[in-house]
């Protein structure tokens, strides 16, 4: 095993370590978030006034697809794959992922699948434009040919993820160093872990969900078509039976990292640290039989309405311990509001309120009125972006001084924060609004009515676009000329294993495993070899 | 096992030129299947993931053979295998979740009919509109003999059921009659079809005990035994088939019971096929002695594999077969 990093441009192309891969994976995404964010800029720019002014409908409709597709499976969930990349080994005490290989694999199938994706809409017919969740017959009988790239676009980007989370399964479940007992791991790895299963639970469905159109367009089967005998709702199932899980995927990894920065910066351990872990277990099964909560109005029949219904309210059960556990832990806590800190304080605040408007639309009878409106836009990015995104910002705040051994800018990243937290809302509360009053999304116009409304949105998208390029430049400074970091535990409260490798972490962490013991209180004490000072901490909280 | 290190891979060219031949092989397809497009952007990903695949494998079983797969690492291979056969599972879910629903719910509906009887069986408005409106005609029937399209459309229909169907030959009499004509079973092509594969079940079984009691030669002759009954099995299927296009009109056009039937034993023989090939390279590995009584992963993880094959067979001819 070689000491450091190769030299020049193979070191990224042919790595096989997992901090390199990590930061590829966190690189790429922002290069996708930037681009999905160009998409939703023309959207709202577009919306800005009534009328079409700037793109046609039918380019319109091209990029709220585009911009759907780009944030789920380029931006969010290649950002918490680098994150798991980086954390994960570092976290439990491996030398390095399982499969290393397999590991950089899963990466660069990425930059192919997205070209592929993008390419599509310089092609003759346009790009995908049934929206993100492509229903039939939309994305099969009335669909442009570049419907066949978009599919086999999927098709890879889903080979990528479940390689990468069955690498995820395997690092977890068997490169835990001597002492990591499942019920000492951080909970980041344990969100992740349970997302890994989800992962590799439902990708291959919605393998098999494009599958199933790939047939239906190019060789005459009948899934999607009720003259066969089909059914175009058969689509909506198959297709929600992946995509409830995957919003759980998006979101549980975000969980994991509010909960490892709200105690660091709490000064506290986290608050019902082994609750957590079934909440989050509970949330990932439910996740399977709910499903059909995004079909209220398809005509189901009522039993089916009321048993969807119910299950989704269930769901809020292990979301409420959640926040509740998060609010306990600041609760007396020696808080102070380090950017991190900030932006998972703000997570708190506005996922519980995407949580409650989640709330309202699992009604089923309500949702007759919310369904297809701006109602739904603004709830799941109330539950994206300040749920998924934040968090994601919050996260590279926290361990960038770890991975490159210098400081961001504090003040810049209060900045960034205000700016964002309040951008934010400027542009989605006004949806709710528009929503209720019965805007349909998707649309490149609207009614007078909505103009208002609808011309704050835009002004505050684009504060909040340039709100990321703020996040971009802090933290490129911060890489180029930030203050040099020495400690190995950058933030006083920080505890895991993470926080004793020295700081920036070496190119390998763990040569030998690290050793935990028992204190005279009974608490373990984590060392490492080699290292800085013998340095301790109390593995997990609750664990003791 | 602590003092042992994991070994961790140097930099390694094979993945990014996996992932080139993937976005070759995904472009390709897609320009592939698309009206006046032909195959040969994909057949060069094919080509390249080919000589990738034989590469990296051949890294591995190398790397293996000098011992720096530690048991943590091997551990490690089990886990990926393991998870990997059950995304395999979730996949064929998807196409079992869709019989189960067209069969049960769709069927239903389009015939105008209540799906499952709960408290009384009066259907619903909607249902009854489904076949007053869209579809008169139709009724409810599996397999779908007469489709939607043809009770609406009659010869201009574009959906055309099947003339003949692949479900129990016993179906087409009554229940008094069934032993007596239990002979007709005798020239079901599926009923072997599951013979050939429970049995390859076992003497790859049998195989694997063979290895473990350093037992070589059985090993090898029934691993061998094992591959020749999968490649029977796909000659059977290709006959079946042949005889499904060619004498019963049952095809991928012929409405959702050929869609579901070809889907789910197409994609069930497309993993016999690489489950022979598996086998088969197992075998050869065999023959050249790569596998001890002690260290066997590589034979260990096709017989799973096999055995998966096995088990969707057993749910396929259950479910669209026997009760088809």
């Amino acid at each position: 095993m070689a000491h450091g990093p190769a030299e020049g441009i193979t070191r990224w192309l042919y790595t096989t370590n997992h901090k390199d891969i990590g930061t590829l994976y966190l690189w790429f995404s922002f290069a996708m978030f930037l681009t999905g964010g160009f998409f939703a800029m023309v959207i709202r720019a577009e919306l800005f006034q009534p009328g079409v002014q700037l793109v046609q409908p039918e380019f319109f409709i091209q990029m709220t697809t585009m911009h759907g597709l780009v944030m789920v499976f380029g931006a969010i969930m290649p950002a918490f794959v680098g994150l798991a990349n980086w954390m994960i080994p570092m976290m439990i005490g491996a030398p390095d992922m399982a499969l290393p290989r397999m590991n950089n694999l899963s990466f660069w199938i990425l930059p192919f699948a997205f070209a592929i994706l993008i390419s599509t809409l310089f092609m003759e017919g346009g790009g995908p434009n049934f929206g993100w969740t492509f229903y039939a017959p939309l994305s099969t009988t009335y669909a442009p040919d570049s419907v066949n790239y978009f599919i086999f676009a999927v098709h890879i980007m889903g080979a990528s993820s479940i390689m990468g989370s069955i690498n995820i399964i395997a690092t977890v479940m068997n490169m835990r160093a001597p002492g990591m007992t499942y019920m000492k791991m951080p909970l980041f790895v344990w969100t992740w872990l349970i997302t890994a299963f989800l992962l590799v639970a439902v990708m291959p469905v919605l393998a098999g969900a494009v599958t199933m159109m790939l047939m239906d367009i190019n060789f005459g089967t009948s899934f999607f078509n009720a003259a066969g005998g089909g059914d175009p709702v058969l689509f909506q199932h198959v297709f929600w039976f992946f995509g409830h899980p995957e919003v759980y995927i998006i979101i549980l990894p975000a969980f994991g990292v509010v909960s490892q920065i709200i105690p660091t910066f709490s000064r506290k351990p986290l608050f019902g640290y082994s609750s957590m872990v079934y909440a989050t277990a509970a949330i990932a099964f439910l996740s399977f039989v709910v499903w059909a909560h995004h079909m209220f109005t398809v005509g189901m029949p009522i039993a089916g309405e009321l048993y969807f219904m119910y299950a989704t309210m269930l769901i809020a059960v292990p979301t409420g311990v959640k926040v509740f556990n998060w609010i306990t832990t600041m609760y007396r806590g020696a808080i102070t509001y380090e950017t991190p800190m900030l932006f998972c304080i703000a997570f708190v605040i506005l996922f519980t309120f995407g949580g409650f408007t989640g709330l309202m639309l699992s009604v089923a009878a309500a949702d007759i009125q919310y369904h297809d409106t701006y109602f739904v836009v603004a709830h799941f990015h109330y539950v994206m972006v300040a749920g998924a995104v934040f968090s994601g910002t919050a996260a590279v705040y926290y361990w960038l001084p770890k991975w490159c051994g210098r400081m961001y800018d504090e003040t810049m990243g209060k900045v960034q924060f205000w700016l964002a937290f309040i951008a934010f809302n400027i542009t989605f509360m006004p949806q709710h609004f528009l929503g209720l009053a019965g805007m349909p999304r998707r649309y490149a116009d609207y009614g007078l009515q909505f103009a208002d409304w609808n011309m704050v949105s835009s002004v505050g998208a684009f504060l909040y676009g340039g709100a990321q390029i703020l996040f971009l430049y802090n933290v490129v400074r911060t890489i180029m000329y930030g203050e040099p970091v020495k400690e190995a535990k950058v933030w006083e409260g920080a505890e895991g294993l993470e926080w004793l490798v020295p700081t920036p972490a070496p190119y390998h962490t763990f040569i030998r495993p690290p050793v935990v013991t028992s204190s005279a209180a009974g608490e373990d004490e984590w060392s490492i070899s080699g290292a800085t000072p013998h340095v301790a901490f109390k593995a997990a909280p609750g664990a003791g | 096992m602590s003092e042992e290190k994991y070994y961790v891979p140097e930099q390694s060219a094979l993945p990014i030129f996996c992932a080139t031949a993937m976005g070759v092989m995904a472009f390709g397809a897609a320009s592939w299947v698309i009206e006046g497009g032909d195959a040969k952007i994909f057949l060069v990903g094919l080509a390249l993931m080919t000589i990738v695949m034989y590469k990296w494998w051949s890294l591995v079983i190398e790397e293996n053979m000098q011992g720096l797969a530690s048991p943590q690492l091997k551990h490690s291979y089990v886990l990926g295998m393991l998870w990997f056969i059950f995304s395999e599972v979730m996949f064929f879910a998807a196409f079992f979740g869709a019989l189960f629903y067209v069969r049960v719910f769709v069927n239903a509906w389009i015939g105008g009919e209540a799906s499952v009887v709960l408290f009384d069986n009066t259907p619903t408005d909607a249902a009854t509109a489904n076949n007053d409106i869209l579809w008169p005609g139709y009724e409810r029937q599996w397999p779908v003999m007469e489709t939607p399209d043809q009770a609406v459309n009659g010869e201009e229909a574009i959906f055309k059921g099947p003339d003949k169907n692949m479900s129990l030959p016993l179906w087409e009499y009554p229940a008094s009659q069934w032993f007596s004509k239990l002979y007709t079973l005798l020239p079901w092509l599926p009923l072997w079809n599951t013979v050939i594969l429970l049995s390859s079940s076992v003497t790859v079984h049998f195989a694997h005990t063979a290895l473990k009691e350093g037992n070589r030669n059985v090993f090898l002759r029934y691993l061998g035994i094992t591959v020749m009954l999968g490649f029977f099995f796909l000659c059977l299927q290709v006959a079946e088939y042949y005889e499904a296009y060619v004498h019963y009109g049952l095809t991928l056009q012929s409405g959702i019971y050929g869609t579901t039937f070809f889907m789910l034993t197409g994609f069930h023989g497309a993993h016999v096929t690489l489950g022979t090939g598996m086998l088969l390279i197992q075998l050869i590995r065999g023959l050249k002695g790569h596998f001890s009584h002690e260290d066997q992963f590589g034979f260990e993880a096709a017989s799973w594999y096999w055995h998966f094959v096995d088990v969707v067979w057993l749910g396929l001819f259950i479910v669209v077969y026997i009760f088809g």
